[in-house]
């Protein structure tokens, strides 16, 4: 009798436990970012903007009934940090999807621990490497520099522009983004005369531009290039006079590149994200409401101007969150079916249509070709 | 023809920034043997200081001068708490230390300003000076002008007034030098102080040119280093001319062989003369202390 009861008990204490466990379930969202470190800035706004949105996803009574817990860990840049973290979001934490990595090279390191744990993982790191070729498991948001590249070259056709020189810093972006322009050059049309680099922490690069202003037949400068360097080649190309249409890359796209080339800036194009012109768009625009509600809410929150890496991860967490939605759990397997499926998820990136052979699903009409003019953003029409 | 005078606008004008940043290796390294690597960290405080007094309002000369008065006060505190409790050390230990420093002013760089890039405006506006089909910007012409005032003063200071001649004896022998009552400790302390202050004027002269973040300073001190050991190290005339010779050294390598190889071009460059002449350009045989 006393067994029984006490069975019973047991019984009764296991259920209130499971019942209490129930109600405040949290279903864990892991990322690994570079909040600080040499890719800080990229890293920086990622972390608030995913902190910023599970906050009110969560004030509004969250995803399918649970809240979400975001859990960020800090990599400093660093691939091997990244790889540690992730083995403890998969075995500690056990989140139900990653978002992140901040870099190319943390996300190459933490993509086979989650395939191999059978977790969705959103990178917001450039390189095409990432999704090509397709991993299961694996999706990214950011756009490529393939796609910066065709975006360039397809303004330069337009301008009936061939021959080009390029300058790129021989950082790991300004080679990558240098390594797809070269490649998808021949396909387009564009002929490549003339090459020259820098180093990522130069400060004058007049003897690499006065080889590209003595080289006959260039008609277009293009500089793959991110942090300070494209700011200092903008300086030096107006210091040297040179009068050719000069182009930068996606990297440089923020306010920020403007403060420091200064009037030199005017003139220059670059391919970027909507984000980044949200004011300018036409009311028409299907992006429009997305990227100007993502701007105001992020400048009210953190009161620093938005920048297109926090936008990338805005779109991981809601393409993540729309996936699970459709799901109707957390069960990892038919989220990640359905992040698969995600079509016309429109983001702050562009329009994402996503498909088993297509793990990112930006085309170029993502990209905007804009033209700096009087200190500001001017959409190229 | 307009070609060589335009790489060697472009060798002077980086040749001078080396050069600002090579001069404050030297008054340390004399009063203490230390190779101060967080002299690139001074440079750092000096832009980014002045950068963000500016953006509080404060009027741009105020500002530049309230950072060389802040990276001073950074300076001595370096000394007084860090180098100083270690002054049993050897250099090398204490080199450490400073390397230490470094890493702990970046930091803390990162945390009080921000991560990102800034710039100041130039002193005579961004247009260049155009001459023989080349053009310059006169900041150029400011920072080079910056650094042959520092080497003027340095050489007065040192070789005109007992303070320097102060430096000059803890140098050659620290127990000598107090026995005939100088105060080493405080030597040393001025040491750090001078320094900081050549390297803040560095920074606030160079960074309408190279910009300046918080982590400018790690490749400015290896360049830097780099010239002052190709000029000597120790004497500030071998700083000015090692940095426009490492200026001259890449300007020419990536303009007429490769931009690729243009730092290797520099470095062989370098090695082959510190092999030749192990203390280099300009370097003192005697001084050694044991």
């Amino acid at each position: 009798m006393s067994s029984t009861r006490m069975a019973a008990a047991a019984g009764f204490c296991l259920a209130s436990v499971f019942a209490a466990g129930a109600a405040s379930a949290q279903v864990k969202v892991g990322a690994v970012l570079s909040v600080t470190g040499p890719a800080s800035f990229l890293g920086d706004p990622e972390k608030k903007t995913l902190e910023l949105y599970v906050d009110e996803i969560n004030a509004k009574g969250g995803v399918n009934g649970q809240k979400l817990q975001l859990v960020v860990y800090d990599d400093g840049a660093d691939a091997n940090a990244a790889r540690t973290f992730a083995t403890r979001l998969i075995e500690e934490d056990k989140v139900v999807a990653m978002i992140g990595g901040t870099t190319t090279g943390a996300t190459l390191a933490m993509m086979p621990l989650f395939e191999e744990a059978q977790i969705p993982l959103i990178s917001l790191a450039g390189a095409i490497q990432i999704i090509e070729p397709v991993r299961k498991w694996v999706f990214k948001t950011p756009h490529t520099d393939k796609m910066a590249c065709e975006k360039i070259f397809g303004d330069l056709k337009q301008r009936n522009l061939t021959t080009v020189a390029l300058i790129s810093g021989t950082d790991a972006f300004g080679k990558s983004m240098r390594d797809q322009c070269v490649a998808v050059a021949p396909k387009t049309g564009i002929t490549i005369a003339h090459e020259e680099s820098y180093g990522p922490r130069d400060s004058d690069m007049t003897p690499q531009l006065t080889n590209i202003k003595g080289k006959a037949g260039v008609q277009a400068v293009i500089n793959p290039g991110f942090g300070q360097g494209p700011a200092i080649v903008t300086r030096n190309y107006r210091q040297l006079g040179i009068t050719l249409p000069l182009y930068q890359s996606h990297g440089v796209a923020s306010k920020q590149f403007i403060d420091l080339a200064g009037p030199a800036a005017d003139g220059v194009r670059l391919p970027a994200a909507a984000l980044l012109v949200a004011d300018k768009l036409p009311d028409s625009d299907p992006q429009k409401p997305v990227v100007t509600g993502y701007t105001k809410t992020y400048q009210q929150k953190t009161g620093q101007p938005v920048s297109g890496f926090g936008g990338h991860a805005y779109d991981g967490l809601m393409i993540f969150v729309d996936a699970a939605k459709r799901a109707g759990s957390f069960d990892k397997a038919k989220v990640r079916d359905e992040i698969e499926k995600t079509k016309n998820f429109i983001g702050t990136g562009g329009v994402v249509n996503m498909s088993p052979t297509d793990h990112f699903g930006l085309d170029l009409s993502a990209f905007r070709m804009l033209e700096i003019k009087g200190g500001d953003w001017t959409l190229v029409q | 023809m307009p070609e060589l005078l335009q790489f060697t606008f472009s060798g002077l004008t980086v040749g001078a920034v080396y050069a600002l940043v090579a001069l404050g290796f030297t008054l340390i390294y004399n009063a203490s043997d230390v190779i101060n690597f967080a002299q690139g960290e001074f440079v750092m405080l000096g832009g980014m200081t002045t950068v963000f007094l500016g953006l509080a309002g404060v009027p741009l000369p105020l500002a530049a001068c309230l950072a060389i008065v802040l990276t001073v006060i950074v300076g001595l505190a370096l000394h007084r708490f860090a180098i100083e409790p270690a002054r049993g050390a050897s250099a090398v230990v204490l080199i450490i230390i400073t390397i230490g420093a470094s890493i702990f002013l970046r930091g803390a760089a990162q945390v009080v300003f921000d991560k990102r890039f800034h710039s100041l405006p130039s002193w005579f506006g961004n247009d260049p000076i155009r001459f023989g089909g080349a053009a310059i910007l006169p900041q150029s012409l400011v920072v080079l002008a910056g650094a042959v005032m520092i080497v003027l003063l340095l050489w007065v200071f040192i070789d005109r007034t007992l303070l320097g001649k102060a430096i000059v004896a803890t140098a050659a022998n620290r127990l000598a030098a107090r026995l005939v009552g100088i105060n080493t400790r405080r030597i040393v302390g001025l040491s750090f102080a001078i320094s900081a202050a050549i390297g803040a004027v560095a920074g606030i002269l160079i960074a309408p040119i190279t910009l300046t973040s918080y982590d400018v300073g790690t490749l400015l001190a290896l360049k830097g280093f780099a010239a002052a050991m190709l000029g000597g190290m120790g004497s500030a005339l071998g700083a000015v001319v090692g940095g426009l010779l490492l200026g001259l050294l890449e300007a020419f390598a990536a303009g007429y062989l490769s931009s690729q190889y243009k730092d290797a071009v520099a470095f062989l460059v370098i090695l082959a003369v510190l092999l030749a002449m192990p203390r280099g350009l300009f370097g003192r045989a005697s001084v050694e202390r044991v």
